[in-house]
């Protein structure tokens, strides 16, 4: 009996396990099936589960004659631009704020912490007039500003959770050696946060990639415009036809290079979101 | 001297994230305030006029706000609290020992690594109402007994969002909820055993309370999160009222309306909720500390 209901048991962890991973790919697996299948697969009432007939004609779509691949390119220069610039800024003020002596390090902290408890949405008016007052209204320069108020924040926050983790020794030697701060930030300390930089970077890369309300806000032409827009305003030939077949593969287009990212990182990404919320 | 010097340096590092901070949040958010007292157009073609609290006094009267405002809190209210159990349950999925766990994690991030617009839109082309995967299984499984159109009725618009924003956003619950599972001493579960006490006992007594301080966080952050709703919501039912947030229905002003001044009164309006919550969230956990 007690060995019946153990079993019992197993099956329906097991079954609840199949559950959750089904529930977590299928939308996707969808997707990507959808993005292979001809219009007639697509709008027939007894879909297939495989992508039979193949057809790569939704790709054809997606880029020929569009100007999507200029909003990949877009989004490429916005999430990298924004990247790089909170990692450059982040290094020095996270450094600073878990290493040196600084008197108002609790201050800074709790000002650069306050800016991602505030909504985008609350400064989007703002936003707007200052970038048309400097002139950065549909521009790259105009969209990774503004994508400062979420990476940066971010990006400091961790690193200097990286940076306070660092053995004390290392940063001691240089100094005996003569270094500087700056020279010991640069030659001793950044190499060994490697690991907490690509985490880092790759986490605000994702979120500038996949921002919506600020790209949708602050382009309006496609020499600037980035992909989440894009895909939001995917028309087809006539207003009434939505062409879900380029949709979907439009979608699977931006989606895998993230997917892989992911998966590949998996682990040390786990690591970055936790320590960022959890610290926070 | 050395530690003069050592500050000097600290603020010449800080300086630029400063400044990028006042320039991005701080000047951005005092506009807002400021145009919140005028009458202008977010253009500023017209000449501004400051009409005081006008603008406030009339979105204490705007039932469209009303109604935006009652949205936000039905989405929030349902998609944290599901998200919270089901995110519970598939972190404690993860955290039991069992071959093919990594599997399940990875499985979850996906979800997680999906921009929320083409979730949106991939869920939107599985409830489409003739040809939507949802549809056809549901109907041939007898779950449905017809066809249903969930982006077109405005009773099943809200809940069918709610349901992409679950999918997308369970994976990071579970994530946090399970880094808190993971500092609980495994001592604890075998002394609990020793004792005798069943699984069951050992969740309410152990987990669940030792649980709390991750909980709570993952509860603050999600809820922020979905205080300010946009993406999914604008992309699946556009400016509709049935399902219009406060973040729709403040940039539906601020943009498509042009109207800087009262746009940025719904701003302000944002803030006051949002930091509501927070002192609600601060004030309970203050309560749980001092127990």
């Amino acid at each position: 009996m007690r060995r019946a209901l153990f079993w019992l048991n197993r099956v329906l962890f097991y079954l609840l396990v199949v559950f959750v991973v089904i529930y977590s790919v299928f939308p996707f697996y969808w997707a990507v099936i959808s993005s292979f299948k001809p219009s007639s697969g697509l709008f027939s009432p007894d879909p297939s589960f495989l992508p039979i007939p193949f057809t790569l004609e939704q790709y054809r779509n997606v880029f020929v004659g569009t100007a999507f691949g200029r909003n990949l390119l877009n989004s490429l220069i916005v999430a990298g631009g924004a990247t790089l610039l909170s990692l450059v800024l982040g290094v020095l003020a996270a450094y600073a704020l878990g290493r040196l002596r600084f008197p108002p390090k609790n201050a800074v902290l709790y000002i650069v912490l306050s800016m991602t408890m505030f909504p985008q949405i609350a400064v989007l008016g703002g936003f707007f007039v200052l970038l048309r007052q400097v002139g950065l209204f549909n521009t790259h320069a105009g969209l990774i500003l503004s994508y400062m108020l979420f990476t940066l924040p971010f990006t400091v926050w961790v690193l200097v959770g990286y940076f306070r983790g660092l053995p004390r020794e290392m940063e001691e030697a240089a100094y005996v050696d003569g270094a500087t701060p700056l020279q010991t930030l640069l030659r001793v300390m950044l190499p060994l946060t490697g690991p907490g930089l690509v985490t880092t970077g790759l986490l605000a890369f994702i979120a500038a990639w996949n921002e919506f309300l600020f790209a949708l806000t602050f382009t309006v032409s496609d020499a600037v415009r980035t992909v989440p827009p894009a895909i939001a305003f995917f028309g087809g030939a006539t207003p009434f036809e939505i062409p879900w077949g380029s949709i979907m593969a439009a979608s699977v287009v931006v989606t895998v290079p993230l997917v892989i990212l992911v998966l590949v990182f998996q682990q040390r990404i786990v690591a970055g979101l936790t320590a960022g919320a959890v610290k926070g | 001297m050395l530690v003069q010097r050592q500050v000097r340096l600290a603020w010449l590092l800080v300086l630029p994230t400063l400044l990028v901070v006042v320039f991005v949040a701080g000047y951005p958010l005092a506009q807002v305030f400021y145009w919140s007292f005028y009458k202008a157009d977010i253009a500023l073609v017209d000449p501004p006029e400051f009409v005081g609290f006008e603008n406030y006094l009339f979105l204490l009267r705007d039932p469209d706000f009303r109604e935006a405002l009652w949205n936000t809190v039905k989405f929030t209210v349902f998609s944290v609290s599901i998200e919270t159990v089901l995110g519970l349950v598939i972190a404690l999925i993860i955290h039991s020992n069992f071959r093919g766990r990594g599997l399940v994690r990875t499985a979850i991030l996906i979800p997680w690594a999906i921009p929320t617009v083409v979730s949106a839109k991939m869920w939107q082309w599985m409830l489409n109402d003739v040809y939507g995967v949802i549809n056809v299984i549901g109907v041939k499984l007898g779950i449905l007994s017809q066809k249903v159109a969930f982006l077109a009725r405005p009773e099943l618009m809200l809940p069918a969002i709610i349901a992409v924003d679950v999918w997308k956003t369970t994976p990071f619950m579970a994530l946090l909820l399970l880094a808190g599972l993971q500092l609980i001493p495994e001592e604890l579960y075998e002394a609990a055993s020793i004792d005798g006490a069943t699984r069951w006992q050992q969740f309410w007594t152990i987990t669940l309370p030792l649980l709390t301080p991750a909980l709570v966080v993952a509860l603050i952050f999600r809820t922020l999160d979905a205080l300010r709703v946009f993406d999914v919501i604008y992309v699946m039912t556009g400016v509709n009222p049935a399902t219009r947030t406060l973040a729709v229905y403040n940039r539906q002003n601020l943009i498509d309306f042009q109207d800087l001044g009262y746009g940025s009164a719904i701003s302000v309006a944002i803030l006051i909720v949002t930091f509501a919550f927070v002192i609600l969230y601060m004030r309970s956990i203050g309560r749980e500390a001092l127990r």
